[in-house]
C-alpha cells in the first residue's frame, strides 16, 4: 500500500452484480496509479431508478446512504459517467434545501469522479501500461459526455495502449436507447435507437465496442448479440487495466462462475 | 394546471402511436433525410459566430428578467399597440382566444382566412372553429399548405410537413390541383414549391383577415415579429384588411434590442440559417401615409395555462423561444417523429409543455419518454433544462399516483432492497449466481421471466458469477 490517496470505489450496481470484473480493473488502475482503495460495505446503487421515476423520498434515502458510507474518503470514484455524475451532481441538488446534508452532499460531490477522467484530470496519468491487439470503437456514455464532459479522457488513455487501433464512431454522442427505465418502459423507441447506433457500430468494421457505462454496454452489447453481430463488447476500464483477455459481455465465462 | 375542454389529444396512446410510426417507413425515410440537415446546419452556424455561446446566455437573461416583470411588460405593450391604433385581446383559455377571433371575422363578413404559420392557432384549434363558422381558412405556409391539404397536423413546430417524403407531397398535389395538366414534371422540391405558390398567389386577394402567429412581442414598440422563409406571411398580413396576431403572452420582451438578441440565437438554432429570409415588424394598422396595410390590427393574446407555470419549477420553459432545436437532436423524437406525441408541441419541449397546459393526467407518457441524454439541453439556444423539468413531471406523476401500478410495485421492492445493504447484498448475490447458471454455456439469456421489455429486443448478457461486493469481501484481489 502506499501514501498515494484514499480512494472508495463506489463500484455501481451493474458492475457488482453483473461484471465484476470492471470493478477489479478499476482497483487495479487507481492502485497503479498509487492510490489506497476501499470499497465501502454499505453501497448498493446511486438511486436513479427511484431518481428518474419521480421518486424523490427513496431517492433521499439512498443519497443520504451513500453519503454516510462514503465521505471520509480523499476521492470517491465510480466506473460509470451516469453514477458519478448522480452523485456528484444530483445529490447537491437534491439536498441543498436540507440543513443537515446540504453542506455534506456538496463535499461528497466534490470528491466525486468518473473512473477515466479521475485518471487522467486528477492524478495527472499520461499513459496506462497495457496492451490490447485490434481496432476498438468508443461510444460516448450521455451522462459522462453531457454532465461530466468526459470525452477526450478515454481516448487519450486508449491511445496509450499498444496494439490498438480506435476507428472513430459516427454519432458517438448520440445515445444507445438504454436510459434505466426507459429501455423497458419503452422497448419499442429503445430498440429503434440502439439499431441506429448497431448500424454506426458496424460501419466502423470495429471487432470491439468499449464504452464507460455498463448500462449502455449491456444494450449494445445485447442488441449486437440479438442480431448476431460478431463485435465483442468490453468496458473501456478493462482494457486500459490489461484485462482485455476476459470474455467479453455476454460471452460464456472461461471456468464455471 | 388547467385542462382546457378544447383538447384533443392522443397523448394517453403514445406507446401505440410511437409503435405505428416506427412501422410507417415514408416516416422514417423522411426523418432520416430531415435529420442530418438540422444538426449539421445548427452546428455550422454556431461554430461560425464566436459569441454565439455568449448570446444565449445573454437571450437567457432577456427572458428571465421578462418573466419576472411579466404583468408591467405586457401592460406597456398593450399601452403602445393601443397607441399605434391597435387592439390587445387577453384570452384566458383556449375558448376564449377562439371566441375573440371568431367576433373579430364575424364583424367584417369573413368568408375567408389567410393564416400564416402558428403554433398558437393549433392550441387553439382555430381552422376548425373557423371551418364550423362557415370560414375558409387558407394555410399559406407550404408546409402547412401541404398538411391542410392532407387532413394532417403539424409534425414539427418549424416544418409542420417534416413526416412527409416528395413522393407524398406529389401525390397530394396532383389529387387536389386538377386543374393542372397532368402530364407536368413535380420531380424537384422547387417544382412543388412553385406550384404551391401560384395556387396561393389568387387566394392572397380573396381574404377579409389574415391571421398570422408572433415569434416575439416587443413591449418597447408595441410591435409584433414573425420570421419566416417564404414570404407568406406578409402577404397573409399586409393585403387582408383585417390583421389578427396570436400570441401567447411569454412572447414579449422588453425592447428592440432584445428581439434583435434573441432573433440572432433563433435562427441558427433552428434550421441553421444566420437569419430567416424575412423578418417582418408590425405595429399598428396602416397609417394615413402608408401605401398599403391592414385597417385593423388585433392581438390575440394567449394564456391558457402559462402564467399557472410562473413560481413553479417549470417556470423556465416560459423562456422557450420554438425553435425546435431540442425535437432535432431528440433521438425519440427523431424515432418517431411528432405525431405520435399526440398533441399540438412534440420533442422535449412539448414533453414539458405539454402536461403543463392539458395535464399531466393526459400527457404523462410525454416526460417518461425520455432517455435523459440530455441533448436537448445542450442546443437549447434559452439554456432550458429540459431533461430536469420532465423529472419533475415525473415526480408529480408519483406523488399524484398517476405512474402505472406495476412500476410502482417494483420500484417499491427495489427501494427497500436498496436502502438495506446487506439483505440486497444478500438477494442480489443468490439472484446473480442463479442467472450466471442459466446463462453460463452461452454467456447469455434470450428471455427471462419479468425482463420481457429488455429481451424483446435483446439478449441479457448473464452475469460473470458472484457479485464483485462478494468477491471483494472474501477477499480477492487484482492478480
Amino acid at each position: 500500500m502506499s501514501d498515494g490517496p484514499r480512494v472508495a470505489l463506489f463500484v455501481t450496481c451493474l458492475v457488482d452484480l453483473f461484471r465484476p470484473s470492471v470493478g477489479f480493473a478499476a482497483v487495479k488502475l487507481m492502485q497503479d496509479a498509487g492510490c489506497t482503495v476501499e470499497v465501502p460495505e454499505a453501497q448498493t446503487c446511486c438511486g436513479q431508478p427511484a431518481y428518474n421515476s419521480g421518486d424523490r423520498k427513496d431517492t433521499i434515502a439512498i443519497a443520504r446512504q451513500v453519503i454516510a458510507a462514503f465521505e471520509g474518503f480523499d476521492y470517491v470514484v465510480a466506473p460509470s459517467g451516469s453514477c458519478a455524475g448522480m452523485i456528484s451532481k444530483h445529490y447537491p441538488e437534491l439536498l441543498a434545501n436540507d440543513p443537515d446534508w446540504a453542506e455534506r452532499a456538496t463535499v461528497l460531490g466534490g470528491r466525486t469522479h468518473e473512473l477515466i477522467s479521475f485518471l487522467t484530470d486528477v492524478l495527472e496519468i499520461k499513459a496506462v501500461d497495457a496492451a490490447f491487439a485490434g481496432t476498438v470503437t468508443y461510444h460516448d456514455s450521455c451522462s459522462g459526455l453531457r454532465e461530466l464532459g468526459i470525452h477526450a479522457q478515454p481516448r487519450a488513455l486508449l491511445d496509450g495502449v499498444e496494439g490498438l487501433h480506435l476507428r472513430e464512431l459516427e454519432d458517438a454522442n448520440v445515445c444507445c436507447g438504454f436510459g434505466g427505465t426507459f429501455c423497458v418502459k419503452y422497448p419499442d423507441i429503445s430498440n429503434n435507437m440502439v439499431a441506429n447506433k448497431m448500424e454506426k457500430i458496424l460501419a466502423t468494421g470495429a471487432e470491439t465496442l468499449l464504452a464507460g457505462d455498463m448500462g449502455c454496454l449491456m444494450n449494445m452489447a445485447g442488441k449486437l448479440q440479438r442480431d448476431g453481430a460478431n463485435v465483442r463488447v468490453r468496458h473501456v476500464a478493462e482494457v486500459l487495466a490489461g484485462m482485455g483477455d476476459e470474455p467479453a459481455i455476454g460471452e460464456p465465462q472461461k471456468s464455471e462462475g | 394546471m388547467s385542462t382546457s375542454s378544447t383538447v384533443h389529444s392522443t397523448s394517453r396512446n403514445f406507446k401505440n402511436n410511437a409503435r405505428d410510426q416506427l412501422a410507417n417507413e415514408d416516416l422514417q425515410a423522411a426523418l432520416n433525410k430531415a435529420r442530418g440537415h438540422f444538426v449539421d446546419g445548427r452546428t455550422t452556424a454556431r461554430d461560425n459566430l464566436p459569441e454565439f455561446d455568449a448570446l444565449r446566455g445573454q437571450a437567457r437573461d432577456i427572458k428571465d428578467h421578462t418573466l419576472e416583470h411579466l404583468d408591467f411588460y405586457l401592460e406597456a405593450y398593450e399601452e403602445k399597440v393601443r397607441e399605434s391604433g391597435g387592439h390587445v385581446h387577453w384570452a384566458r383559455t383556449a375558448a376564449d382566444a377562439q371566441r375573440i377571433v371568431l367576433d373579430i371575422c364575424r364583424s367584417v363578413g369573413a368568408k375567408q382566412v389567410n393564416k400564416g404559420k402558428s403554433m398558437i392557432g393549433e392550441e387553439i384549434e382555430i381552422n376548425k372553429a373557423l371551418e364550423a363558422d362557415g370560414i375558409r381558412p387558407i394555410e399559406t405556409d407550404l408546409g402547412e399548405y401541404i398538411i391542410q391539404l392532407r387532413g394532417e397536423l403539424p409534425s414539427h413546430i418549424i416544418a409542420p410537413a417534416v413526416h412527409l417524403t416528395k413522393a407524398q407531397v406529389e401525390t397530394s398535389f396532383r389529387e387536389n390541383h386538377t386543374e393542372l395538366d397532368p402530364d407536368r414534371v413535380l420531380e424537384e422540391p422547387i417544382s412543388l414549391l412553385d406550384e404551391a405558390r401560384t395556387i396561393l398567389r389568387k387566394k392572397y386577394f380573396e381574404a377579409e383577415v389574415g391571421i398570422t402567429g408572433a415569434n416575439l412581442l416587443i413591449a418597447e414598440t408595441g410591435s409584433s415579429i414573425i420570421v419566416t422563409n417564404e414570404g407568406n406571411g406578409d402577404l397573409s398580413q399586409l393585403i387582408p384588411k383585417v390583421h389578427i396576431v396570436l400570441a401567447s403572452l411569454e412572447k414579449i420582451v422588453p425592447t428592440l434590442e432584445d428581439a434583435a438578441t434573441i432573433l440572432r440565437v433563433l435562427a441558427r438554432s433552428a434550421t441553421g440559417q444566420e437569419f430567416s429570409s424575412y423578418t417582418t415588424l408590425s405595429t399598428g394598422p396602416k397609417r394615413a401615409e402608408d401605401p398599403d396595410g391592414p385597417e385593423q390590427y388585433h392581438v390575440v393574446l394567449l394564456d391558457n395555462g402559462r402564467t399557472d407555470m410562473i413560481g413553479t419549477e417549470f417556470e423556465e420553459m416560459l423562456r422557450c423561444i420554438r425553435c425546435g432545436a431540442c425535437m432535432n437532436h431528440c433521438p425519440v423524437y427523431q424515432s418517431v417523429g411528432g405525431h405520435a406525441y399526440g398533441w399540438v408541441y412534440p420533442g422535449p419541449m412539448g414533453s414539458v409543455l405539454s402536461p403543463g397546459l392539458i395535464g399531466v393526467d393526459e400527457a404523462g407518457h410525454l416526460p417518461n419518454a425520455s432517455t435523459f441524454c440530455g441533448r436537448c439541453e445542450e442546443v437549447c439556444p434559452m439554456h432550458i433544462p429540459l431533461p430536469k423539468m420532465m423529472r419533475h413531471w415525473r415526480e408529480r406523476e408519483f406523488e399524484s399516483h398517476l405512474s402505472p401500478g406495476s412500476a410502482r410495485v417494483g420500484l417499491g421492492v427495489w427501494a427497500f432492497f436498496a436502502r438495506r445493504p446487506r439483505l440486497y447484498q444478500l438477494a442480489t448475490g443468490l439472484q446473480m449466481r442463479m442467472l450466471a447458471r442459466m446463462g453460463r454455456k452461452r454467456g447469455r439469456l434470450s428471455s427471462l421471466p419479468l425482463a420481457g421489455g429488455w429481451t424483446k429486443y435483446r439478449e441479457l448478457p448473464a452475469p460473470q458469477g458472484r457479485t464483485f461486493q462478494s468477491r471483494w469481501r472474501s477477499g480477492e484481489r487484482v492478480r
